[in-house]
């Protein structure tokens, strides 16, 4: 049993068929990766994972619990965070503020009306958040403008935010799409860094070979809505039928 | 001190002492003169300057911290008045029952409102707060006319039953409302020279009360809840998937911007004990809107400034008339006196709404974070300056 179990999801828009059959499990405290041609329907499934859209049939089930019909506060608060494709992050707040945001959520939960205390008396709030920023590599940051922030420091923040909230499953929505080389090298330590050093699992969306093939443990291939293969990376990598359907026969 | 740091407190004794010296410092030129007209130091423009005030320290709560923009906080307001006047006429004219029952009552309504409204955010929830405050409107004029005393307003009459109090006075009168033997209107003049001061009563109460209302929401920004509030203004997205519901934080600003807009309705009618629907009406919404706006929103002073340069503009520049700008312009040659006063005329008397909005959109464009940014560009040129004097100084001694 995997902590994500994803039985036979289907999801039509229309006249399309954006997911046909996905069956899908990740394992526990693995990196799964799921790749696929642009309109392959990864993001579609993804937003299936966390309550942006409810699959027309099949079950998605995170540790032994359906999360289908719960809102994305729900989802999260059950332990999936998720990662965006761009860094969403509160751009109008300072780098502290962002991450003692989650930090809130985690002490909390979805709502606390805390209306008379001051932000400064939360000690334990603000120790965690300090301590977050410098796991982050970023305490020397804490006083800016999260808008202000490089696309690199964003996605940086971004994921500590969601790293503070201790999830058990951690979703990556093509986390280096539009990065320089440089950022997108720093992105892939980090994931490996938070790989080898906290319980956590991760699910990740990818378009780029390099992250893909750097980080992942299992590899789904996903084309035109159902799962074409799932195996190990070196196995992908020499597997016709992946050659066919994403790579190109020319690869 | 009250749990503030040293900048909040500071903005805090600022106003305080605004507030308490206001019948000076709106009275600056001596009676009798030409410049007396704009004097703003009577009692009725002064309660009106800090009730204003609180209403605008509600609405920022709302539109300033989360940015839902809601276009029918006056329905809250007409509410709270009526509720005050009902307690005036059924219970007693002492002004603390009718002030909290103003706030709970416009606070619940708030929660109705609220709870529909915010399903839709944007334009949408704009127009939904819009629709049900002149729905609002409509029903208190028409059928609701039993309550709210319809097209004339609700007013006291001798044969209430005020069961705390007295239906009339000794005298045969309608008790007028007051707070544990003083009255509202109860004034004290002090002359000096030729300038006059009065100190009312019913103001320095609703001074008070603004005091109050601003140091609440001055804890309000500052908690991790106006946090969370500025959060959903930044990226509600984020903060969905950060595992916080939006919808209990937004419903929450909410009710208290509400109470807050009953609170300043219920002083209203303390002040002056009657109600009618056009406090609802949807000019009346607007008009907090361009109060936020013009002083700053989101920032925790600027409603207050805005509320007054309004409600200042409002009385003083709409009783200038054309035989005041002729003794203005006299000392010029006849046809230039003419023509000046008619260039001048448009934006005086009744067109002081045209003053209002050219001052608006001067503001919106040069200055979009209000009176407030204003005031904080010339802080800093001050600033900025004095740093090249040190600047100067310090590369110069080297030299010599």
């Amino acid at each position: 049993m995997g902590i994500l179990e994803v039985k036979n999801v289907g999801k039509r828009f229309g006249g399309l068929q954006a997911l046909g059959d996905v069956n899908l499990s990740v394992a526990e405290n693995s990196v799964h990766a799921i790749i696929g041609p642009n309109g392959a329907g990864k993001s579609t499934l993804l937003n299936c994972f966390v309550g942006k859209l409810i699959p027309d049939t099949g079950s998605v089930m995170f540790d032994g619990q359906s999360v289908l019909g719960r809102s994305p506060h729900e989802i999260n608060q059950m332990g999936i965070s998720r990662v965006f494709q761009t860094p969403e992050i509160f751009a109008d707040l300072s780098v502290m503020e962002n991450m003692m945001i989650p930090c809130f959520a985690k002490r909390d939960g979805a709502f606390e009306m805390n209306a008379i205390s001051s932000i400064g008396s939360q000690k334990d709030i603000l120790e965690r958040a300090e301590h977050m920023l410098e796991d982050m590599n970023m305490a020397d940051k804490q006083h800016m403008h999260a808008g202000s922030l490089s696309r690199g420091d964003k996605r940086r923040l971004e994921i500590g935010m969601c790293l503070s909230q201790e999830p058990r499953l951690l979703l990556l929505d093509e986390p280096t799409a539009g990065m320089a080389r440089a950022d997108t090298n720093n992105t892939i330590d980090l994931l490996k860094q938070i790989k080898d050093t906290r319980d956590i699992t991760i699910a990740i969306i990818e378009h780029d070979m390099h992250v893909v093939f750097s980080l992942a443990e299992r590899i789904t291939v996903l084309a035109q809505g159902t799962p074409l293969v799932e195996d190990t990376p070196e196995n992908i990598k020499g597997h016709p039928k992946v050659r066919e359907a994403y790579l190109g026969e020319s690869a | 001190m009250f749990g503030l740091n040293k900048k909040d407190t500071t903005l805090l004794i600022i106003v305080a002492a605004l507030c308490a010296f206001a019948p000076f410092l709106l009275n600056p030129f001596p009676e009798g003169s030409d410049m007396a007209q704009f004097n703003a130091g009577y009692p009725d423009l002064m309660q009106r300057f800090v009730i204003f005030g609180i209403f605008a320290i509600g609405f920022n709560i709302l539109f300033g911290l989360t940015g839902y923009l809601s276009f029918g906080h006056a329905a809250f307001l007409g509410v709270g008045s009526y509720a005050a006047v009902w307690m005036f006429k059924l219970l007693s004219m002492n002004i603390i029952p009718a002030i909290i029952l103003a706030v709970v009552v416009s606070g619940l309504f708030a929660l109705l409102i609220g709870f529909i409204s915010l399903r839709r955010s944007g334009i949408y929830f704009s127009i939904l707060t819009l629709a049900f405050a002149q729905m609002s409107f409509a029903l208190a004029y028409s059928v609701l006319t039993p309550i709210t005393g319809g097209e004339t307003g609700l007013q006291l009459a001798l044969d209430d039953p005020r069961i705390l109090g007295i239906s009339q006075t000794a005298q045969g009168n309608i008790p007028v409302p007051g707070l544990f033997g003083m009255e509202m209107r109860d004034s004290f003049e002090w002359a000096v020279g030729s300038w006059l001061f009065t100190f009312n009563f019913g103001y320095y109460i609703c001074a008070l009360i603004m005091l109050i209302s601003f140091y609440v929401s001055i804890r309000i920004f500052r908690s991790p809840f106006g946090m969370m509030l500025r959060a959903i203004k930044s990226n509600q997205q984020r903060l969905n998937y950060t595992g916080l519901n939006s919808r209990p934080y937004t419903l929450a600003a909410f009710v208290i911007s509400g109470m807050y807009a009953g609170l300043a309705g219920g002083l209203m009618a303390s002040m002056d004990p009657l109600a009618g629907a056009e406090r609802m009406f949807w000019t009346a919404s607007g008009e907090v809107v361009l109060m936020t706006i013009l002083g700053g929103a989101g920032t925790l002073i600027g409603p207050i400034l805005g509320a007054g340069m309004i409600k200042y503009m409002e009385n003083i520049i709409s009783k200038i008339n054309e035989t005041i700008l002729h003794e203005w312009f006299y000392w010029m040659p006849d046809g230039i006196e003419d023509l000046l006063v008619a260039m001048v005329y448009p934006f005086i008397g009744k067109g002081w709404h045209l003053t209002l909005g050219i001052i608006f959109m001067l503001v919106v464009i040069f200055l979009p974070g209000g009176l407030v940014e204003g005031g904080q560009r010339i802080a800093n040129l001050f600033r900025r300056r004095k740093a090249k004097k040190d600047d100067t100084k310090g590369t110069t001694e080297p030299a010599e």
